[in-house]
């Protein structure tokens, strides 16, 4: 066990009462509670964190936070292993496990990075220009090669065991950030009695204030956003959220985010979700997410110990660890006294002070002397060492000398941490005072941006907009605004000017380190012509990486501003876009996964279903029974064949529950009725029920089903099962839309009415026995195509409609949904003289295409009523959705292909659906193509397969032998052209 | 320079100095003989089939942005000729066809790799549609095969075998559809065609065009009138508000396509994979990031940007066919915004005014067409008629209902 050989001996906010115990690549370490997995590592003394993306670069940490690019690793282990985790993020826990990425055979020595010698070769888009000989090549041999070779972590490949949730939150004001700004406005807006919320990433609040030594009211800031912190958490009004990330900001003020619940723990307790993903519905927002410190470009920048100047204090004030011995700090701005005095209260002793501006600044002189470092006016040219940097060439008065350390504090200056400012299209604007991007004019309605993310570096004014912002904000949404004393802060300097990178540098310049895109890549893009931001990116990958450019863009851009000459507003900037950071997919899906990924609708007879040993099968959401075995049954088609002969010889029940059912009421019910579908209905006599064809407004037909009319003003439609809810929108449609004046209402009563499909010649004695003595059912009485409401069993309310999809004398019996179970029970038992039997699906499905009736396989968007042979249905006397754009010529020229019968001319052939009919002795091609099989059965009426397919004049072929072409499934067989109908033709089966 | 084993290997002994720019960021001259509309794929490969083809070199592409910035450069870059219907598959056909001899005819690495796309089935009815689409597509001699479940297990063994809402059935399987390097094909036809001579006119947007006398006379742009004796428009998710400067109403709605992509993962998903109970579909770069997409956002827009209901729902789609990515990370997600036309196919036409052309309505399925369409409407200009494989794709046949409607749902753009 290792003893933290670089921690401090004291300070930090880390917990040295926890000592928490993990491994990386296999190698035991122990850290405190309050560490990340970098901190701990680096006060394990471990500088090697990674391997670089292209050349296999050797790579430590850069930073301390979301923006880093180096340090990734896998994170946990087996199924859930997470790839590509960031160690600065990942909060310390005990067991941690973490194994270092795409190296073999180890970290240390890492047989790709051969790579590095193959640098020269493997310039930017090298792969555009090579790789095309021979072209068979390219699956075979090159791409397996570096699709091997690319990517990054390994993914886990089996099933995530951790679940995720998904939450809405509402606020009057979202604060985003808990640095100085971010608790000012929080704090403001608060107090004013604003419902607040405040996102933090972080698993603590204060951002840089809890990472540099500053006093606020005079005392130290740690102290400070302790106060404040107990602040907010005893206001009711204001929630504090901690490790969560805004990552987008969507239209109509929703911001996403992602708060990680569970991942600083092993393994999430049971019944808590991993991670919860929040859709933030807030008026106002205030983005104080503070700013990220940006690299240098010069030679080796990569060497593990060089890191952002920030990122140095992060890791000495907050985690107590000292990332090095002797340090060199190496600044464009007025930070580097900070970084200084930092490293020497750490015991860590700065040799040199490298500042590029000329004479330096007043602050970093004084930091530098108090510190006895030398300042030298000038700028490190390469960083040398392999797996650490060992020493610096430093470049001044035009002679290099080579200073030795062994840590380097590096900073270009700050960027506005603008992303979610550009989410909604906003361009950030360059502001050169400040060498920075700062949000743009047009902002996401309700936002505003405070403190460092305007370009307001100083802690002072940080705290002094944030508290202007969160008074404002809450002002806005109807608060009195609080009064609110502006803390007061330490003094500082926050000058800076622009080094994007020092020039003549030997050694690779990195500007993306992830990607591993050097400065002489964005010349050399430059060269090629892609010069534009967009070119630039996509050319070289430059900010493509996981980190997302956050350290990257700015750099890559002021260079190719440099090398073109023109400024970096000439240049252009690409706008951010969601997510802020990576958001696991799991988390956005949530719960919608395995069984629970759509609803599962079951009818009011399924239970009982169950219980009759029903095989069930998807049918969009619903399960229905497909057929129900009985023992010594071999298969579904034997069990199929049983119940069909038993509904053709005796009487059957199948639950038809599914099919939508849509009531309509109203003075105008018919006539809006007729608008709708294509026949007529305002006609239909009451207490009967009508066939109908709905068209769509091109029209194409769309659906089918029975109406009923139950008073003068009252009707019942019903759907097929899967279009149940199109047609109930088209309907709304139609009416709100088309035909508002028209006195009409309707509403969907699927759910409400449980089903039953009482088919066979005995199904009117089976009913008999429980429907209400006072309904008279006899065929006189209550003929095909009759509607009634009735009652069951002394009073049971139902609708009883002589309806028939099967062919036989049939009836569908609707009971209120509570008494589906109840309903089929008693029709069982009322059946069972009469050898009734439970159909299934199969069994109406083979019914169905027996008699020749259209279901979804015929509706399948690119028909017409005219090719179902129903063209006469189709009303030439009034107004319908669909009836002009059903005329066009193409939907009616004579040649369309149209509803036909297939009988196999080989005995037992079984014919199956998607086969294309061709003529014989034609060649199969797309111009001797005659139509397509849609539905096909094994009839056991006929003992025969059959089918039904839409052929090119199909009503003249009948009588022809043509193939059945199925290459896919490698059949080619004659059948015969016939009727669609191939069961009672005449129809005579149904009138009893 | 040509590019090749030894152009690379050369310049990097000689530190990549001898490197020409891809294509000359050309100055507009005062008149062409075709001028294209929109530097996307479509456009530069039509410049590119104008000057291959047809031996027309005096050719301007003109562009409001940088080239390749549009759909090309966003899309989830799959390829494939798995098409239903006659009025499509040849067309399509053609397309893969140039697609499998691009690199070599353009000299340019897209890498172009035909990894397979399999469309899963999860019913009885969705096999059969598959059968029926599978069969079309033989009939013209395009492959596919038909897998059941125990096919695809053997295929992708991570899907959702065990406990899935919408089990699978089995997929159908086109082994010569693949994915693309999408940037690559904007870049090797906009080298290709520079070239052969055509001007790449870059941050030039075309203001107006110029019609008199029922013809047209060239284009007004932010740089000034540059005349031609022919335009074609190529300009997809912007396709109205082009032609409306010509004064034509355009079949199309325009509506935000939405797409992701992963952190960098080392090889986990070999194919494309399309989700048949959702919308989902996937793939992995060569780079190792996962591509993936799914559902129109369902909205009329030309903001290049989508909201998180359909991230969700693309996400959990994603959960339920390969629950292993649940702890793999959405890097980067874009929206594009689609042409879509009323019977989800294209318009590769001429127009009412003698000389102007059109190019639009790819829905969101234009990325693949990309050589076909280049070539096809290279031809239309050239000879003023249709080349037969875009015969189908009329302006008029929503007057006529001569639809290409392949998933028949009619004149609801946000449905297909």
């Amino acid at each position: 066990m290792s003893r933290q050989p670089n921690r401090l001996a004291s300070g930090g906010l880390v917990d040295r009462n926890k000592p928490q115990l993990f491994r990386f690549d296999g190698q035991p370490y122990q850290g405190f509670a309050g560490d990340t997995l970098a901190s701990a590592l680096l006060a394990n003394g471990v500088s090697l964190f990674g391997r670089s993306f292209k050349y296999h670069r050797p790579r430590g940490l850069l930073s301390a936070g979301p923006e880093e690019p180096n340090a990734l690793v896998e994170l946990r282990s087996g199924a859930r292993r997470e790839p590509n985790t960031r160690a600065t993020v990942a909060e310390l826990y005990d067991g941690l496990e973490a194994t270092s990425q795409n190296r073999w055979p180890s970290l240390r020595f890492d047989a790709m990075a051969v790579n590095q010698l193959f640098a020269p070769i493997f310039a930017a888009g090298f792969y555009y220009k090579t790789f095309m000989w021979p072209a068979a090549f390219w699956e075979k041999l090159y791409e397996p090669i570096i699709r091997r070779a690319a990517g990054l972590g390994r993914p886990a490949g089996s099933e995530d065991p951790d679940h995720y949730e998904k939450a809405f939150a509402h606020c009057d004001v979202l604060v985003i950030g808990s640095g100085p700004a971010g608790l000012m406005a929080a704090l403001a807006a608060g107090r004013s009695g604003a419902r607040v919320i405040i996102a933090e990433e972080d698993f603590r609040l204060g951002g840089r204030l809890i990472c540099d030594r500053r006093e606020v009211d005079g005392v130290p800031s740690v102290e400070w956003v302790a106060r404040i912190a107990s602040e907010l958490e005893a206001m009711p009004e204001v929630r504090v959220m901690l490790r969560t990330s805004v990552f987008g900001v969507y239209d109509g003020g929703v911001y996403g985010a992602l708060e990680r619940v569970n991942d600083h723990v092993a393994v999430p307790p049971e019944f808590q979700p991993r991670q919860r993903m929040w859709r933030i519905m807030t008026r106002e927002t205030i983005l104080a997410a503070g700013s990220i410190e940006r690299p240098v470009v010069f030679g080796d920048n990569d060497r593990p110990g060089v890191m952002m100047a920030g990122s140095v204090r992060t890791y000495t004030n907050r985690f107590a660890v000292a990332p090095g011995t002797r340090a060199a700090v190496f600044a464009n701005n007025d930070d580097a006294a900070r970084t200084i005095g930092d490293l020497e209260a750490a015991g860590v002793h700065v040799d040199a002070v490298i500042d590029p501006r000329p004479g330096s600044t007043d602050s970093v002189r004084s930091a530098a002397r108090k510190a006895g470092s030398e300042l030298i006016e000038g700028a490190i040219e390469r960083a040398t060492g392999g797996q650490r940097v060992q020493s610096v060439d430093v470049r001044s008065n035009g002679s290099t000398r080579s200073l030795s350390v062994d840590l380097v504090a590096m900073s270009g200056g700050w960027s506005p941490t603008v992303h979610l400012t550009s989410h909604q299209g906003s361009r950030p604007v360059w502001d050169d005072q400040l060498s920075a991007f700062l949000p743009g004019q047009t902002l996401p309605p309700g936002m505003t941006v405070a403190g460092a993310a305007t370009g307001q570096f100083s802690l002072e004014a940080c705290l002094a907009a944030g508290a202007a912002a969160g008074l404002d904000a809450a002002g806005r949404c109807g608060f009195r605004r609080a009064q609110l004393a502006v803390p007061s802060a330490d003094p500082e300097s926050t000058a800076v000017s622009p080094l994007w990178r020092v020039r003549g540098t030997k050694g690779k310049a990195f500007v993306d380190f992830q990607n591993d895109v050097a400065a002489s890549d964005v010349e050399l893009a430059e060269r090629e012509g892609f010069r534009s931001v967009e070119h630039l990116k996509r050319y070289t990958t430059l900010g493509m990486a996981t980190d997302q450019g956050k350290t990257a863009n700015v750099n890559g851009l002021a260079l190719m501003a440099e090398i073109t000459a023109k400024s970096i507003s000439q240049t252009g900037t690409t706008i951010f876009r969601p997510p802020y950071t990576p958001v696991a997919i799991g988390a956005l899906a949530g719960h919608h996964r395995g069984e629970h990924f759509k609803p599962t609708r079951l009818t009011a007879g399924h239970a009982w279903a169950k219980r009759q040993g029903a095989v069930f099968v998807e049918s969009g959401v619903w399960m229905r029974a497909a057929y129900f075995p009985r023992p010594g049954e071999n298969d579904w088609l034997e069990t199929t064949i049983r119940e069909v002969n038993t509904v053709r010889s005796a009487v059957g029940v199948c639950d038809v529950s599914t099919l939508g059912k849509i009531d309509v009421q109203g003075r105008d019910a018919g006539k809006f009725l007729d608008f709708v579908y294509c026949n007529t209905f305002s006609t239909l006599a009451i207490g009967k029920a009508r066939y109908g064809v709905m068209l769509r407004e091109d029209g194409f037909a769309m659906d089918d089903g029975t109406t009923s009319r139950l008073a003068e003003d009252h009707y019942v439609v019903t759907t097929t099962t899967a279009n149940a809810a199109k047609v109930m929108q088209h309907m709304e449609f139609c009416h709100q839309v088309l035909l508002p004046h028209l006195d009409v209402q309707m509403i969907s009563i699927s759910d409400q009415w449980a089903q039953y499909a009482i088919a066979g010649p005995k199904s009117r004695a089976v009913l008999q026995k429980i429907v209400d003595p006072r309904h008279d059912i006899s065929n006189e009485a209550f003929p095909f195509m009759a509607a009634a409401e009735i009652s069951l069993k002394g009073g049971i309310p139902a609708r009883l409609f002589r309806i028939s999809f099967s062919g036989e004398m049939a009836y569908e019996l609707a009971v209120p949904a509570g008494f589906g179970e109840a309903a089929i029970v008693e029709i069982i038992k009322a059946g069972q003289e009469f050898g009734i039997a439970p159909y299934g699906l199969e069994a109406l499905t083979v019914m169905r295409i027996e008699k020749g009736h259209v279901a979804g396989a015929e509706f399948n968007g690119q028909t017409t009523a005219r090719d179902f042979g129903l063209g006469k249905m189709v009303s030439t006397k009034k107004e319908f959705v669909g009836r002009v754009m059903a005329q066009r010529e193409a939907l009616t020229q004579p040649d369309r292909p149209i509803l036909v019968g297939l009988r196999p001319i080989e005995e037992g052939f079984r014919l199956r659906s998607g086969a294309h009919l061709l003529n014989r002795g034609a060649e199969p091609s797309l111009d001797n193509d005659q139509g397509y099989v849609t539905s096909t059965t094994y009839s056991p009426t006929l003992r025969s397969w059959i089918g039904l397919a839409f052929m090119k004049s199909g009503k003249e072929r009948t009588g022809d032998t043509v193939r059945a072409w199925d290459a896919i499934r490698g059949t080619d067989a004659l059948v015969e052209v016939v009727g669609p109908c191939f069961y009672d033709p005449k129809g005579e089966r149904h009138h009893g | 320079m040509r590019y090749s084993i030894l152009s690379v290997l050369g310049q990097a002994l000689k530190g990549q100095k001898d490197w020409k720019p891809v294509w000359r960021d050309a100055e507009p001259k005062p008149a062409y003989d075709v001028i294209i509309v929109g530097g996307g794929g479509h456009g530069l490969a039509t410049a590119y089939y104008l000057a291959k083809e047809h031996d027309i070199r005096n050719v301007a592409v003109v562009e409001k942005g940088w080239i390749g910035g549009g759909n090309v450069g966003r899309n989830t870059t799959i390829i494939r000729s798995n098409y239903l219907l006659p009025g499509n598959i040849p067309f399509y056909e053609k397309s893969m066809k140039l697609w499998e001899g691009l690199e070599q005819d353009i000299n340019y690495n897209a890498m172009i790799s035909q990894r397979g796309i399999l469309n899963l089935y999860h019913s009885d009815g969705q096999r059969d549609a598959y059968v029926r689409r599978g069969n079309a597509m033989r009939l013209h001699g395009v492959d596919a095969e038909l897998l059941d479940r125990e096919g695809v297990r053997k295929m992708y063994p991570f899907l959702n075998f065990d406990n899935a809402r919408f089990p699978i059935h089995g997929g159908l399987l086109h082994r010569r559809g693949g994915t693309v390097r999408h940037d690559a094909v904007a870049w090797g036809y906009a080298r290709a065609a520079d070239q052969r001579g055509v001007d790449i006119i870059q941050n030039c947007e075309v203001t107006g065009i110029r019609v008199e006398n029922g013809r047209v006379l060239g284009v007004e742009t932010e740089r000034g009138f540059i005349g031609a004796n022919k335009v074609g428009l190529a300009a997809a998710g912007n396709s109205s508000r082009v032609a409306a400067m010509a004064g034509l109403k355009l079949p199309i709605e325009s509506q935000v396509l939405q797409a992701f992509v992963s952190e960098g993962l080392k090889p986990l998903i070999p194919g494309v994979i399309t989700f048949g109970a959702g919308h989902f579909y996937i793939s992995q770069s060569d780079k190792g990031g996962l591509v993936f997409g799914g559902d129109l956002d369902g909205y009329n827009s030309y903001a290049q940007r989508g909201n998180l209901p359909v991230v969700e729902d693309v996400c959990e789609g994603g959960m339920a066919l390969m629950p292993a990515i649940g702890r793999l990370r959405v890097l980067r997600g874009w929206g594009g915004i689609m042409d879509m036309s009323m019977d989800g196919s294209p318009i590769i036409d001429k127009t009412p005014v003698d000389g102007l052309y059109l190019n639009c309505g790819w829905c969101y399925g234009g990325f693949k067409a990309t050589p076909a369409s280049g070539f096809c409407f290279a031809h239309t200009i050239a000879r003023d008629e249709p080349h037969e494989l875009n015969a189908a794709y009329r302006l008029d046949r929503f007057r006529t209902g001569r639809l290409i409607d392949e998933k028949g749902v009619g004149a609801q753009p946000n449905l297909h």
